[in-house]
């Protein structure tokens, strides 16, 4: 069928160029590989668990940078943590990101820091609409009776 | 094989495997949960590792295996990672998104079988069943290996000792991994003429842990001692050996938990000038000072140790020749290892200078000439660990007394160091006889034991259970030769130890510590062992105060393995004047 096949092609191609642009790494096609008929929709609730968690992480992180006298001990378990959660997922950008966060926070750089929570930040919401956007034609596709092409 | 494994998953070992994943990364623990699964393990997930323990107790066999993160907000990865050693004694994989080799080297240390990096392949989790099995075949092994232990400890020798840990740590897995059947064949090989000697380890079971602690508890903890325990709990299989090191590990478990108390209380720069190092001739009066040191993260345990053993007029002196000398070679290596990333420094540093110390100590027989001054220049091992030396040792030093605590350098025990180890074989070829330092260093700090004193072989396994088990194999022998000492030589050591880990807590960095706490614990464990007596002469060194003392930090890696078979023997030399140098 036009429309299926159609919508397959678009998955496809967009997946590709998410690991092409470095969005997305191998990890997530091995979360993609863990989902099966008992978990059908295995990658969309694992993505949805990061972004609540990302959500809170980046919050603590900006609170943390916004105090008066900056703890950059905690900043960094924060980064920490971040990494490994982007890690999880595959958000590679992501995670290169929190790289350089923790050697600023490493050098006590407050002005590298603020920069690295900008760019994570962004960083992240880019992830966060690639991804959407993946689901969203997944959804397309499941619902004009096509498969998730593996 | 068959007998190891409990029936459930008999027939399709490794399916079924029941493991229990630690992690507070929401994301992550679902990713692994599914992994796992795919794997057709039994999976149970824990995002608070506090809830992970209450799991753990609730089901005493109800796991096979533990994965956890090293990071984690409510407790660190590390002391989870003992406590599930200590009280369960069941295998534990680490995992991080950080690789630094020293975090892997921590978790390594502290006991874990493994160490993963996030990403986790699907691949790396199929696995970990060889980590179950392989304990599973070494508590076999060790069960089989209890009747030889007790004749063999005596006969041993302490080079064969120093051998048989290397090869134990190595081989010993490896060796048990391919043998199915459950001979002590592959003792034999590893051991050499220790064969039959070789320790097994122990496992201690949470029924068996029990039992412990309640004969702990009923005998009072001031007076416990190995023996005492051993009796009230019954267990007919169960040596004195092996309730020592246990003790030992206990201690160390319970002093840890004061110390994390105490941590935050400065570590004042060594407050040893409780100690009176200054007078050599056993005026350790200091047994009161080390008590009162628990809460001194570093210093109150490195006094208290030493005011302990110090009855006996050691001299430090003959520590100062060692601790150069001992330093001087591991500085380099510390340096590097120790630079692992410790959140403590005060805990690693003054473990560091203990180990270093205790290298000096260990072999020293010259613990006559316990010069304070040994100290000072010993501290000036930088192991860099992140932390700072915790004890400005260098100076604390020279108060402590010279004498004989500082040579307990039993501190052998589980330092990891290499460069530790080879420090503490200096030291160990001074002594007189059995106690063969040298291959011994070189492998865990487990190997400084063996040659001190062979009993505590047997509280080595501690750690990932690999290491340890060396060492008390060549404790074993060791001990055996020592334990002829007198107990005053233990007491030396232990004060040593102390000493020497508070002037190594400057210099050293985490290395050192845990070698003190080890020392520390050996004597106690040691006295107990060799002389039965659980609060002997010792006073010092079978206080449990004293073990406590140790800082637990330091031994994050000590913790677990550090059984500290050095020590009896260790002291009972000194006394000797077999250190003489």
């Amino acid at each position: 069928m036009d429309g299926v096949a159609q919508l397959q092609k678009q998955l496809v191609d967009y997946t590709a160029s998410l690991f092409q642009e470095g969005f997305l790494d191998e990890q997530f096609n091995q979360l993609q590989q863990l989902q099966d008929e008992s978990n059908p929709d295995f990658v969309v609730e694992v993505v949805s668990l990061f972004f609540e968690d990302s959500e809170r992480l980046l919050n603590e992180l900006a609170k943390a940078l916004e105090q008066k006298t900056i703890d950059f001990r905690k900043v960094d378990a924060h980064v920490h943590q971040f990494k490994g959660s982007s890690s999880s997922i595959g958000a590679q950008r992501v995670q290169k990101v929190c790289i350089a966060f923790r050697n600023y926070c490493e050098e006590q750089n407050i002005e590298g820091c603020l920069k690295c929570l900008q760019q994570v930040k962004h960083e992240y919401s880019l992830v966060k609409s690639k991804l959407e956007t993946l689901f969203k034609i997944e959804k397309q596709l499941i619902a004009a009776g096509g498969s998730i092409p593996t | 094989m068959e007998n190891g494994f409990s029936s459930p998953r008999n027939d399709s070992f490794p399916a079924g495997l029941r493991v229990l994943v630690v992690d507070d990364d929401p994301t992550w623990l679902k990713i692994l949960e599914k992994m796992l699964k795919k794997c057709s393990y039994e999976v149970t997930t824990c995002g608070l590792a506090r809830d992970a323990l209450n799991l753990l107790r609730e089901r005493k066999d109800g796991y096979d295996i533990v994965i956890s993160d090293v990071n984690m907000p409510d407790m660190d990865g590390f002391k989870l990672l003992e406590h599930v050693g200590l009280e369960m004694d069941l295998p534990v994989i680490m995992m991080s998104v950080d690789g630094e080799t020293g975090r892997v080297m921590k978790g390594v240390q502290h006991g874990a079988c493994d160490y993963l990096l996030k990403p986790i392949r699907m691949k790396e989790l199929r696995n970990i069943w060889q980590h179950v099995f392989r304990k599973k075949i070494l508590e076999i092994r060790d069960i089989e290996g209890h009747e030889s232990f007790e004749g063999i400890q005596i006969s041993r020798n302490g080079s064969d000792l120093s051998d048989d840990g290397h090869m134990f740590c190595g081989e010993d897995m490896t060796s048990v991994k391919k043998r199915k059947d459950f001979d002590n064949k592959h003792d034999e090989k590893d051991f050499g003429d220790h064969s039959s000697a070789k320790k097994h380890r122990v496992v201690w079971s949470v029924d068996l842990h029990q039992k412990f602690v309640k004969a702990v508890n009923q005998i009072g903890f001031d007076k416990v001692g190995p023996k005492k325990i051993l009796d009230l709990m019954n267990v007919p299989w169960l040596t004195r050996e092996n309730v020592a090191s246990h003790l030992q590990k206990y201690r160390l478990y319970l002093s840890r938990l004061q110390k994390e108390s105490d941590l935050k209380a400065s570590f004042g720069g060594i407050k040893h000038s409780d100690m009176h190092l200054k007078d050599p001739a056993g005026s350790f009066g200091l047994q009161s000072s080390i008590n009162t040191n628990q809460n001194d993260v570093a210093n109150g345990r490195y006094q208290f140790s030493a005011h302990k053993l110090f009855g006996q007029d050691v001299d430090v002196k003959i520590l100062e020749g060692d601790l150069k000398g001992i330093f001087s070679e591991h500085m380099p290596d510390t340096k590097k290892t120790l630079n692992a990333d410790n959140p403590d420094p005060q805990e690693t540093s003054s473990q560091m200078s203990f180990d270093h110390s205790f290298a000096s100590l260990g072999s020293e027989v010259n613990y006559e000439a316990f010069d304070c001054r040994i100290w000072s220049e010993a501290p000036k091992i930088e192991l860099k660990r992140e932390h700072k030396p915790l004890l400005q040792l260098e100076d604390g030093f020279s108060q402590l007394p010279p004498c004989a605590p500082e040579h307990h350098v039993k501190i052998d025990k589980l330092h990891p160091v290499p460069s530790v180890t080879s420090g503490l074989s200096l030291t160990a070829r001074d002594v007189s006889g059995p106690i063969k330092n040298e291959p011994l260093y070189a492998e865990y700090q487990s190997n400084r034991v063996s040659h001190v004193s062979p009993k505590k072989c047997e509280s080595f396994p501690v750690q990932s259970k690999s290491h340890m088990v060396v060492n008390h194999q060549s404790y074993e022998s060791v001990s055996t030769a020592i334990s002829s000492m007198k107990p005053q030589g233990f007491n030396l050591s232990c004060i040593t130890d102390f000493d020497y880990s508070q002037r190594n807590l400057k210099a050293s960095d985490s290395t050192l510590a845990p070698f003190n706490e080890t020392a520390c614990l050996l004597q106690g464990d040691f006295h107990n062992k060799y002389f039965g007596l659980p609060n002997i002469e010792f006073t010092g060194c079978n206080d449990p105060s004293f073990l406590a003392e140790i800082p637990v930090h330091w031994h994050d890696t000590l913790t677990s393995d550090y059984e500290c078979p050095l020590d009896p023997t260790e002291y009972s030399i000194f006394d000797q004047g077999l250190f003489i140098a």
